[in-house]
């Protein structure tokens, strides 16, 4: 039981902050790019066009 | 064994925070010089396009109307307050992009692979290809006023076309069988042969000079800012790999 914990931590070391990093810059784009609220849509507006995003 | 596991815990977690630091700080300042230089290059060439654009949009012009058009109107200068939310944006969206790359950019160097501003660069035209040019190939970038359907069905094609893209990129470079580059192409084609959310029937007041023009220079921008953001994406993990906070 103890090994296994020991195992895990070994392992999550490498792994672990490349997945949260992913998720948080995928996030990022997501609601800079991607979220429809209409405040974010009018201010990143011209970039969503610009980078390709469905903008309307 | 509980000796072992005192011993793991308050050696792995610096670890684990040392690396999340080090891919975070890379990715800010990658992220925000090039965000800026791209938001600098996108004002000078793409935004005038769309400013031009927006004058069919709002049927201040009108194409094939009674009397031709001139194709130099008065756009305007630089308006700090949208063009500053533009360069906001570029930056934020770029800092986003920079996660994701050094994160991968981290995975590679696991597995042996250098990773330097040179070597960078290739990774930023990867980068470009997975969320800029794949999408782009059927879902153009378009000027205000084009013909569209739901922008939520169109979403989830972008998202699954980038995502499918960059994996395929990622076996092109790493993989070491003609089974993953063939999974590769078949992931790099599938979204086209799928088809994205097209239109049923075109409705663009914009003329199609100015469409052709605005993907053009969309895409040309697209690919300074990615090859610069692979760049100094390499350039600051390296750097932050050699002198660790």
């Amino acid at each position: 039981m103890t090994t296994k914990t020991f195992e895990t931590v070994q392992t999550g070391t490498g792994i672990l902050p490349v997945v949260f990093a992913i998720i948080l810059g995928l996030g990022i784009v997501a609601i800079t790019g991607h979220v429809q609220a209409s405040t974010l849509h009018d201010a990143a507006h011209d970039v969503r066009h610009a980078n390709g995003f469905p903008c309307h | 064994m509980t000796r072992h596991m005192m011993c793991a815990t308050p050696t792995a977690f610096p670890a684990t925070k040392l690396m999340f630091t080090r891919i975070l700080t890379s990715a800010v300042f990658a992220g925000a010089a090039a965000g800026l230089i791209s938001a600098l290059l996108l004002l000078v060439f793409v935004q005038p396009v769309l400013l031009h654009a927006e004058l069919y949009e709002t049927q201040e012009l009108v194409h094939f109307g009674a009397e031709a058009v001139s194709a130099h109107p008065d756009i305007g200068g630089f308006d700090l307050q949208r063009d500053g939310q533009s360069i906001l944006f570029q930056a934020l969206i770029f800092v986003g992009y920079a996660l994701v790359m050094i994160a991968f950019m981290s995975l590679a160097e696991m597995q042996g692979h250098v990773i330097t501003a040179r070597t960078g660069v290739i990774w930023g035209v990867a980068g470009f290809v997975a969320f800029h040019l794949a999408p782009g190939f059927s879902l153009a970038p378009e000027v205000p006023g084009a013909a569209h359907i739901d922008v939520g069905e169109r979403q989830v094609w972008w998202w699954a076309t980038a995502v499918a893209a960059g994996l395929a990129l990622w076996l092109i470079a790493f993989g070491r069988s003609w089974v993953m580059w063939g999974a590769a192409i078949a992931l790099l084609l599938a979204p086209h042969l799928i088809g994205a959310p097209q239109a049923e029937s075109f409705a663009g007041p914009v003329p199609p000079e100015l469409g052709a023009l605005y993907a053009a220079r969309a895409l040309g921008v697209g690919l300074a800012g990615w090859a610069l953001l692979g760049c100094f994406a390499g350039f600051f993990w390296h750097r932050e790999g050699a002198n660790p906070a």
